[in-house]
Order: C-alpha cells, then structure tokens, then sequence
C-alpha cells in the first residue's frame, strides 16, 4: 500500500523538478553563458572589452547588439558578449564575472536605473573604466563610470517639434495634435514628450487634444488612435514616440477611411525599416532618428578610456532626421 | 438568457453610459467601406481576442485547472503565421496565409497537447505545468522572429481582422461563433457536465466512468487553440507579429474575464456567458480610458478600482448587507403581505 502511494508522488517530484530544471535554464542560462569563455585576458596586445546587453527585446536592441559586435570585430577589439535577458542580477552577475577575468573595459546598457553604485564600485577598485550605453544610471558619484554613450530622446522630441513648428508656420488657425507615448514612466516616453511640448509651446496654434500610452507597440498603437479617431474628429497631427505605434495607428487612420500623411500629418521617432518604407510611401511625413549603431562610437570610447584619455562625461549618439525624399535614399542600404 | 440577466451586467452597462456622457457620439455605428465603423464596433472587435482567450479558460477553470500560457501561446502563433508567410517564395498569396494559419493552428494543439500531458498525465499542479510554457514559449517565439517584429503584406492574413461578414468584423462573426459552439456543445450534450464532474472531484468522476485524463487533455487543447485563433487576429490586426509584446499578460486579463464572468477558481461550475460579458467588460474598460481621457499615469488605478468595485459587489457579505438594508427601506411602509416569503427565497442563493 505505502510504496503504491509514493511511487506517484515520487513521480510528481522528478517532474517538478524536471520543470524547475526547466525555468533555471531559461531564467540564467544566457546570464553567464556569453561571459565564461575564456577571454585573450589584459596584458595581451588586444583589448578585451566586457559588454552586458539588456536582452533582445526589440528590432531595435537587435541592431544595437549586432552594431556593437560588428564594431568590436572591425576594431580588433575582443568582446565578451552577455545578454541579461533583461534582468538586473544577471547583469550584475556578467559584470562581477568581467571583473574577474580581468578585462580591459566594463560597457554595458542598464536594464534598470537604479541599484548599481555597489557593482560600480567593485570595478572601481579594480582599476577597471566602466562605459554606459544607451541608458543612464541614478548614481550620484558620477565617477564609478567614464562616460555615458547615448541618445538624447528630449533632443528626440524637440526635433519633432520642430519640424511641426516650422511646416505650420503659415498659419492657418489652430493645429489640434494627438500623442502616442510610449511606455509610461519609461525615459523616452517622458522625455520624448517634454522635448516635443518645450518646442510647440513657441506657437500657441499648436495643442495636443489627446495623450495615451500605446506602450511603444503596433497593437497599442492602433488601439489607441481609434479611439482617439471617434472622440477626436478634428485631429490634424498624429506624434508617436516610436514607429512602430505610428504603424499600428496608420491602420486604424486608413480603417477610418482617411488618408495618413494627408488628413492626419504623422511623426515618429526610431526610424527603423518598417517606419522608413512608410515615410517613403508618405504615409508617415517626418521621422526623428534614434540610431542604435553606436557600435563604431563605442569602440572608439573603448580605446581612448583604455589608453588613459580623458573623455566627455556624456556623448551624444550621432543621429539625423528623416523626410519622404531622404527616406527614399536611405532605405536600400538600411540595416534594420 | 436568465443566466445573462443573472451575471453582474451592471459594470459593463456603467462603462457604456460614462462613455456616452463624455461623448455624445459613443453609440453612433455607420458604415465605413462596406464594415460597420464606431467605438462599440472597435469594443467587439478588439475584445474579440480576449473573449476567445477567456472561453478556453474557462473551461480549464471548470476542471480546476488553470493555463498561464495563454498569452506565449498567442505570440507563437502571430509569430509562426507571420515568419513563415515573410520567408515564403509567394509572399502575397492566400495559400501562403492558409498553410502559415494551419502550422500556427497545429504547432498551439500541440502545445496544448503539452499542458494537457504535463496536467493530466504526469499530475504537475496546473499552475506550475503552464507556467514552463509561459516563460520558455515567449523564448521560442522570438526564436521563431528573430527578436525582429515580422511585418507581413498578404491580403488573405490581413483579412482575418479587416474583412467583414456582412458588414460585421469577421473576428467577431468567429469569436461568436465558437461562443456559440461551445454552449452548445457543452450545454446540450453531456460534455459540460462532466467537465464540472472533473472539477468538482476528479478522482470520484473517474471512479464513476468519467474519463477525467481525457477530458482534461481536450481542454488545455481547445484553451491553446483558442489563443492561437487570438493571436492570429491579434498578428492580423497590425499586420505583424511582435514576438515580444503580443498577448503579453493576456491569460491575466483572460482569468479576470472569467472571474468577473462568475465562475469560480475552486472549478466545478462555469458561466459561458458569464465569461462574454467579463471580456466585455474588461474591453470596455480599456476603451473608456482612452476616449475619456484617463491620463496614463493613473489609468491602472482606474483599472483597478473598476475591477475591486465590480467584486466588491460581488461578495456574498456585501451582498447581504445591502439586502439588509433595502429590506429595513422596504419595512418603513406597511409591508406587503408577500414580501416576507419573497425575501427568505432570495436569501437562499
């Protein structure tokens, strides 16, 4: 009767633990994973650089990583390569395995801003410079870190106001405006929408009516903007904080039976392949930059800290903007 | 129909009138390109997804189990149909779109198959059984993608969600129309009976001739498909399968549909109905912050404070109390000879 009983159980157990197995896998694998192989070391003639990646989470992260990778290559550069499948502890615990191994640079993209100054420091007194990219940290002590590579998204958001500025500078009476933001409390989201409404304040013409987050998506996007199309009927400009919710919103504008980038002008941030190909078929009318290519910039970075030099504690991302025509050059050769 | 008027339909109609208050205009349907066009046309539509999502639940729910799932199984789909239309030679065509459908449709049974297996025959805790799949299935998904958003142009694919049936969105003729099948199918044949059998007691419905394992397995099958139909709409809807985002804490919106719709979490009995109205309302909701205005900072506490009102209302205590004190407002005038046997009757559920 006893052994009846546990044998199921038993069963159970091994199952259990098989899917424990499982998600442990799933969970950590690619924290160390990219880390462990045994690097050329410091002392050698190549720099080893150490890069922690948030995770693949979107089209835009998978350019930015095969950009760094690409650059690393080119600039004879040897990288450790770790994607934290956007989790804090196993970026934390790629950076103490870099410490380890002694390598020349620490560069990683921080999934989240706050909790670093501890791991910051144990690199600090390792002697080893620590270069951030693409996202910021909060810590006070500006010197547990070199410099921060980046976008500047309130530059992002002026830009876009700007253009609108400038294409309703005729003036024919007021401009009603409709916001997708991104995901909410997220930095792009907020300074994305502060730049934007710093630069359209200059022409009191210009209001956004309506401000929702389309969480950065295609479906929140499109969500949204119907509803926005049946409160609103009088929306003349559609500002979204990313393509890929200016997509979803295209279709909702068509579904209404009106005609995006003519009775609703549209701008966007990101500029990745899907959006361009819309500017360029003039559905979307004006595209701001957020280049994830910061590979080549990085690399360089990497040597001047390496080599002792002094650089700026902030480096802007080089990035451009797009009209249809520019578009239209741009798109056979973009990369992502 | 008595077991509509029965479910708590107040929320849902609460919505609609605040919306309409706020905007005149939130009843008004035309015709837009041959397809009906207007903000309750766009809840059906949009809430299509979660009410079919919901349905598979349910019935899961009925067996006392529960499928975490749901939402990776809806971005596998999206991200099979859309990979496998983008990579084809003839991207355009309706036979591209149906082969990439049917492998969405057939690789979700067999995840389902998965749950049902792990659930049914291993007897994991249905929680833990789905929740490999959640975590790692979102993994296979942008495996599948490549971490990149797959943007397809097929007029067929697109037509899931922008074709219509007489006018009708095409992914509420669908969601109404396995609605309709599973009430009847499980209301008019024995199967809704022995599902609630399982969920009552398993091991007793299997003593009595049930076929527990058996029925188990076929609801985490049809639950997956449902969600694979889901994120088919959902993939269509934008044209694009976002391997990261879509469906993404689906199967929470879909357990809350399915709680608002009455059916208890403990298993055994279930409200198919019930269920519409709670995706329904769920939807609406989501609506109603975006037309009202609800700023986004605060729009999760809105949210939050719908969902606590409707169970708040719910619960059997606070029920009672307010029975208690409409029977003492009824009592101040002399009260009608019948009320006494009336109110002893209604305190009996």
């Amino acid at each position: 009767m006893r052994t009846r009983t546990t044998l199921p159980a038993l069963g159970k157990l091994a199952a259990l633990a098989a899917a424990a197995l499982v998600l442990a896998a799933c969970g950590g694998g690619g924290g160390g994973g990219g880390a462990t192989a045994p690097g050329a070391g410091a002392g050698g003639e190549a720099l080893t650089l150490g890069f922690s990646q948030v995770g693949a989470e979107s089209g835009w992260r998978t350019a930015n990583t095969k950009s760094v990778q690409d650059a690393a290559g080119a600039a004879g550069i040897e990288l450790q390569f770790s994607d934290a499948q956007q989790k804090q502890e196993n970026q934390i615990k790629a950076i103490r395995s870099f410490i380890q191994q002694r390598v020349d640079v620490i560069a990683f993209s921080p999934v989240v801003e706050s909790g670093w100054d501890t791991v910051l420091m144990e690199a600090k007194r390792a002697n080893i410079p620590v270069i951030l990219t693409d996202r910021a940290v909060d810590s006070t002590d500006t010197t547990l870190y070199k410099t921060f590579l980046g976008s500047d998204f309130v530059e992002e958001g002026r830009k876009a106001g700007q253009w609108l500025v400038e294409d309703t500078a005729g003036g024919s009476g007021p401009v009603n405006i409709v916001e997708l933001q991104g995901t909410t409390g997220s930095a792009p989201a907020i300074d994305r929408q502060e730049g934007f409404a710093e630069t359209i304040a200059q022409n009191p013409d210009l209001k956004v009516i309506a401000s929702q987050t389309g969480d950065f998506t295609r479906s929140g996007g499109r969500q949204v903007m119907e509803a926005f199309l049946k409160t609103h009927p009088d929306i003349d400009v559609l500002y979204a904080h990313n393509d890929d919710m200016g997509l979803g919103a295209i279709e909702a504008i068509e579904a209404a039976g009106k005609v995006p980038g003519t009775d609703i002008k549209i701008i966007t941030v990101d500029a990745v392949k899907d959006g361009m190909q819309a500017l360029a078929d003039g559905k979307i009318n004006y595209i701001v930059e957020c280049n994830p290519l910061l590979g080549p910039q990085l690399m360089d970075l990497v040597k001047k800290v390496a080599a002792g030099e002094e650089v700026p504690q902030r480096v802007v991302t080089e990035e451009t903007t797009f009209d249809t025509a520019a578009a239209k050059a741009a798109l056979p050769s973009r990369q992502y | 129909m008595r077991d509509l008027l029965r479910r708590p339909v107040w929320p849902l109609v609460a919505l609609l009138l605040l919306n309409l208050a706020v905007m005149p205009s939130f009843f008004a349907v035309r015709l837009q390109d041959g397809r009906l066009y207007g903000s309750l046309i766009d809840i059906l539509h949009n809430g299509a997804p979660l009410a079919l999502a919901a349905l598979g639940m349910t019935l899961v729910i009925a067996t006392r189990g529960i499928d975490l799932s749901v939402g990776t199984v809806v971005a596998i789909s999206g991200a099979v149909a859309c990979t496998w239309i983008a990579s084809s030679p003839d991207p355009a065509s309706p036979g591209t779109a149906l082969t990439g459908i049917g492998l969405a449709l057939a690789l979700a049974a067999a995840l389902g198959a998965w749950n049902g297996f792990l659930v049914a025959r291993l007897g994991i805790q249905p929680i833990i059984a789905t929740l490999v799949l959640m975590t790692a299935g979102r993994g296979l998904a942008q495996l599948v993608t490549d971490g990149q958003i797959i943007t397809v142009n097929n007029g067929f694919f697109a037509g899931i969600s922008g074709s219509a049936l007489l006018a009708v969105p095409l992914t509420v003729v669908v969601a109404a129309a396995v609605y309709a099948l599973v009430a009847l199918v499980t209301r008019r044949t024995a199967l809704g009976t022995l599902v609630e059998a399982v969920g009552i007691n398993p091991e007793a419905s299997r003593l009595a001739g049930v076929r527990s394992q058996s029925i188990v397995w076929t609801v985490y099958v049809f639950a997956a498909l449902c969600a694979a139909v889901a994120g088919l709409m959902i993939s269509s809807n934008v044209n694009a399968a976002d391997a990261n985002n879509a469906g993404l804490w689906l199967e929470l919106d879909a357990i809350l549909a399915v709680v608002i719709g009455g059916t208890s979490l403990a298993g055994g009995r279930y409200s198919i109905a019930g269920t519409l109205l709670g995706a329904l309302t769920i939807q609406t909701l989501t609506t109603t912050i975006y037309s009202v205005g609800i700023p986004p900072e605060v729009s999760l506490v809105f949210k939050a404070l719908v969902v606590i009102l409707v169970f708040l209302a719910q619960a059997p205590k606070v029920r009672a109390l307010m029975r208690r004190r409409r029977r003492r407002r009824d009592d101040a005038p002399p009260p009608a000879a019948t009320a006494v046997p009336a109110e002893t009757a209604g305190s009996g559920r």
